[in-house]
């Protein structure tokens, strides 16, 4: 609690982390490169550096606020720094910008053209790197990274996977796998969330546009493509509209513009998935076999499960995520020759998802040996393929998604957030539909942004205990209660990202606190 | 033999004492760096081949009690004039040696206690018969080094013979933990490091710690060019500094204790390693130690050369296995360092400066220096001076006193142009 002065305002402050935080609250946007609220502080860029009355330099980022403060954030001295600060970071960096696929979002990019650095007057010396293409997920490409640590921080901080981490020394230092692996090789999950905070195009989404567009313009196809929960409220974000604004119907309209034959919505797969799982859930309760039961909708969730508790595999519900239950669906719906008009199916799922990429590769989900879905296309590569065709987003008509498949409910919808699978459930356990049951599901705990939720709701006379988790390193902590039996539940949910699937690996970036809010808040409304 | 009380450690010091006395001759190579890379390692092997190969040698040679008479010790410090043999009980220091001034040598002095005055320091015709007599020494304060180049530093009854662990005798059963601390503080002992913090004080930050597992960390990370201040320490007396950790764990009660040495100083590592088995034989390192109930376990932890180590927390992420990088502090290294406890984390001659501290107490220590910095400081003297080496002065010399009376001013008698100091950088910031 105080009040302290940054460049003449005086600004209050109650519980601010830190200096910049209350110079982010006094409407500046100092710049950062390694500054995340959800990650550790690191303290490397030294870009959000502020001068005190007496000239003394410090960075805001690590600095706690305190009263009678007198800070400036834009001294000649400072605006020095920062851009030599930038230079200096670009003169060892890949600088083909035009090319790179991260050029218009790239942070870097964006702080040193407004920090004014038009020149580089040093030599780039570093040894060009191979670029890692291995993973389904994400590709890695050393030669534009910063090391500014965000990755590695999220890996650690926020999923407790720890695939990638600093190695060599001084200028020859990389953030790589352990021991030069590729990350195929490695215990990413695929989350991608190393790719939404990356701030250059050295971790980006590995695309599948070409084969798409290959697709879409094969007659003798006919593409048929599943929107996810999450996509409708991310996407227009890059179309001019309000974060968080539910923009479905646009969506299906730009789609059927850009030449997909179906677009349905995977909703109707989440739809499938809860009759599933709640079946299997009750007679799991009732004969108290393989409890507790773990969700399994979220791939990155099921990966993680394998590798680090791989005892905990039986306890994963047996049902495919949406996404595959309406591939395997889409698939046996167009063996009628009558649907699928003589010609091959492509089925193109639209998802917030870096790991759904890798989902459908996995064994199970293929049928008959043939695999249910064709690509994964994430938003930001949907946002792509927009741009390309030049469709005006804003200008095209609003068109509902496409007969049987195009109709899911509410608590289809409400998978793209933590708590949704949970909540779905419940309403299918209750036995009334009426307002007032919805209501208590609602109020029940299973809302809201904390990264684990413990919930009881009473079935029949017999208490359900959930655990509604999000984060990887938040199942990390849930299972050791488990394992350690210090805490028992009846059914967890667990979404890798925080915050669930509106955050996802794949969702456009620079999403920071307003933006997780408006998601969120954009399926309160959905019931 | 385990020492189970103060009665047989007394004992035992007095049976040290005892033998050191017996030798009537005892010759000290230098086994610092720069004269092992001028052959003292050689000349070593020829004084030992000549004294043992004759019978009527009267200077003692063993395996067993090796530190009879011939002794490869620690740093002398005086390197410009290496390799250097010091000849006690005349306190002859012969420099330059060559390997074939073995002889001479062994005849002279060694068998008739006479002087080889042509290897003695001159200066404008005057021969100095003594090493303590030499300016460059005379001028000096050498209390931390005071035994370095003095004693056998792989023989801890060499150390216990000049007075290693009695002050850490006379704090396990004399003075409770807030007692030591207290005499740290008042002494006003600054952390030598670089930075200078007040040891007191951080060891009272980490004793007021909730947490009750602590650990005491040494930074023997010595990374600066040309600097060898805390090699020579580990070098040439090991037992002081172990002793000031085990003062320090005994005033923070801390269990453990962590070492962490350059990789590149091999010789501080094997010394080290050798005092710490010879102190754990003894008992005291280990379990219940002089069956006070106090334990402390010392650990050794090899750097891997990156200068950065030598930064606190970059030193702690070390020790636990991980990339040695800095960390955002707060939370400082007194609430949470290595394994994420409270930790005391001093420089290797910090810690040589505790023992004679609670052994001559806080007055005597703060009237040596200044008063804003009491003691004594380490400094490795380099570059165009006349004499070169590793010196020890009072805190508050003039740099004109350094170079010019310790170092003998400017090499060819050149004028003065421009002194650069090397303080630790990465501590200072």
């Amino acid at each position: 609690m105080g009040i302290m002065t940054i460049d003449g305002q005086a600004i209050e402050f109650t519980d601010e982390p830190n200096v910049l935080s209350v110079i982010r609250k006094a409407g500046i946007d100092i710049p950062t490169l390694c500054y995340h609220s959800e990650l550790s502080i690191y303290g490397a860029c030294r870009l959000c550096t502020v001068e005190d009355d007496r000239g003394k330099t410090f960075a805001s980022c690590s600095e706690k606020p305190r009263d009678g403060m007198i800070i400036y954030t834009n001294t000649p001295r400072l605006m020095r720094y920062r851009k030599l600060i930038l230079e200096l970071l670009l003169a060892a960096h890949c600088r083909d910008c035009t090319t790179c696929i991260k050029s218009g979002e790239c942070h870097l990019q964006e702080l040193a053209h407004r920090m004014g650095v038009h020149e580089i007057r040093f030599e780039n010396v570093r040894e060009i790197q191979p670029i890692d293409t291995s993973s389904h997920a994400i590709i890695r490409d050393p030669n534009k990274c910063i090391l500014c640590g965000d990755c590695v921080r999220m890996c650690d901080n926020v999923q407790n996977i720890n695939a990638i981490d600093f190695a060599y020394r001084g200028t020859d230092a990389q953030v790589i796998p352990a021991f030069n692996k590729k990350i195929a090789e490695t215990d990413c999950v695929g989350c991608g969330q190393c790719r939404v905070v990356c701030p250059t195009g050295a971790i980006s989404i590995h695309t599948n546009i070409d084969e798409v567009w290959e697709a879409l313009a094969d007659k003798n196809t006919k593409v048929i493509a599943q929107i996810a929960p999450a996509v409708r409220v991310a996407i227009g974000d890059n179309f001019g509209y309000a974060k968080g604004e539910n923009v479905m119907g646009k969506l299906v309209g730009v789609l059927h513009r850009l030449g997909f034959d179906e677009v349905y919505d995977t909703s109707y797969g989440a739809d499938l998935t809860v009759v599933e799982e709640s079946k299997e859930f009750i007679e799991r309760f009732t004969s108290g076999e393989k409890m507790p039961l773990f969700t399994s909708c979220c791939p990155a969730w099921v990966k993680y499960c394998e590798n680090k508790y791989p005892e905990f595999v039986p306890n994963l519900s047996t049902c495919r995520s949406p996404q595959q239950m309406f591939g395997a669906v889409v698939r046996e719906y167009y063996k009628d020759p009558e649907k699928n008009e003589g010609k091959k199916i492509v089925s193109v799922s639209i998802m917030p998802c870096t790991a759904k990429k890798e989902e459908i590769l996995r064994p199970e989900s293929y049928t008959n040996g043939k695999q249910d879905v064709d690509y994964v296309l994430t938003t930001t590569e949907i946002v792509r393929m927009i741009r390309k065709s030049g469709i005006v987003f804003d200008k095209v008509e609003i068109e509902a998604a496409d007969v049987p498949f195009g109709i899911g409910s509410g608590s289809g919808v409400i998978f793209g957030v933590t708590g949704g699978v949970t909540e779905a459930v419940l309403r299918r356990l209750q036995q009334g539909h009426n307002r007032v049951d919805m209501e208590s599901i609602k109020k029940s705990g299973v809302r809201g942004d904390d990264g684990i939720k413990v919930l009881t709701y009473n079935y029949n006379g017999r208490e359900i205990k959930a655990a509604v988790v999000n984060g990887l390193a938040n199942a990390d902590k849930v299972l050791q209660q488990i394992k350690n039996h210090e805490a028992e539940y009846d059914f967890v949910e667990v979404m890798a990202c925080r915050r669930g699937c509106i955050m996802g690996g794949g969702q456009p970036v620079n999403a920071g606190p307003r933006t997780r809010k408006a998601r969120m808040k954009a399926y309160m409304i959905q019931m | 033999m385990r020492i189970e009380n103060r009665m047989q450690l007394q004992l035992w010091r007095e049976e040290c004492k005892e033998k050191r006395q017996k030798e009537n001759c005892c010759i000290l190579v230098c086994g610092g760096t720069g004269c092992l890379a001028g052959g003292s390692d050689k000349i070593y092997a020829r004084l030992k081949e000549l004294t043992s190969n004759m019978d009527h040698v009267t200077v003692k040679i063993g395996e067993e009690i090796a530190h009879v008479g011939l002794k490869m010790s620690g740093c002398h410090g005086f390197c410009e004039m290496g390799p250097l043999v010091r000849i006690e009980p005349y306190n002859y220091l012969y420099l330059k040696v060559k390997l074939e001034d073995c002889e001479e040598i062994f005849e002279k002095t060694i068998l008739h206690g006479e002087p080889v005055t042509r290897l003695m320091y001159e200066d404008n015709g005057h021969v100095y018969q003594t090493q303590e007599e030499i300016p460059f020494y005379a001028k000096q304060t050498r209390l931390v080094l005071r035994n370095c180049g003095h004693i056998d530093a792989e023989h801890i009854e060499d150390a216990m013979a000049v007075g290693a662990y009695e002050s850490f005798e006379k704090a396990v059963f004399e003075m409770t933990p807030e007692a030591v601390i207290k005499t740290v503080t008042d002494a006003g002992l600054r952390g030598r490091g670089g930075a200078g913090f007040p040891a007191g004080r951080k060891w009272s930050q980490v004793a007021s710690q909730p947490e009750k597992i602590r650990y005491v960390v040494c930074n023997g990370d010595e990374g600066d060019p040309g600097a060898f201040m805390d090699r020579s320490v580990m070098e040439g007396d090991p037992h002081r500094m172990i002793e000031g950790m085990m003062l320090a764990a005994y005033a923070v009660q801390a269990q453990e204790g962590y070492i962490y040495v350059r990789a590149e100083y091999p010789l501080a590592v094997r010394r080290l390693q050798i005092a710490i088995a010879q102190a754990e034989e003894k008992g005291l390192l280990g379990d219940n130690i002089l069956g006070t109930g106090f334990s402390f376990k010392l650990h050794i932890n090899r750097g891997a050369g990156a200068f950065v180590c030598g930064e606190g927390s970059a030193l702690t992420a070390s020790i636990e296995g991980k990339r040695g990088m800095p960390r955002v502090k707060p939370p400082r290294t007194v609430e949470q360092g290595l394994w994420e406890k409270p930790t005391v984390l001093n420089n290797v001659e910090t810690y040589a400066n505790i023992p004679m501290i609670i052994k001559n107490g806080a007055d005597w220590y703060s009237r040596i220096g200044t008063p804003q910095s009491p003691g004594t400081k380490a400094f490795a003297l380099t570059g165009n001076v006349k004499n070169t080496g590793l010196i020890e002065v009072p805190m508050g010399i003039s740099l004109r006193e350094i170079i010019f009376d310790i170092g003998g001013g400017i090499k060819d008698d050149k004028g003065f142009k421009q002194f650069r100091s090397v303080v630790h950088p990465v501590d200072v910031w």
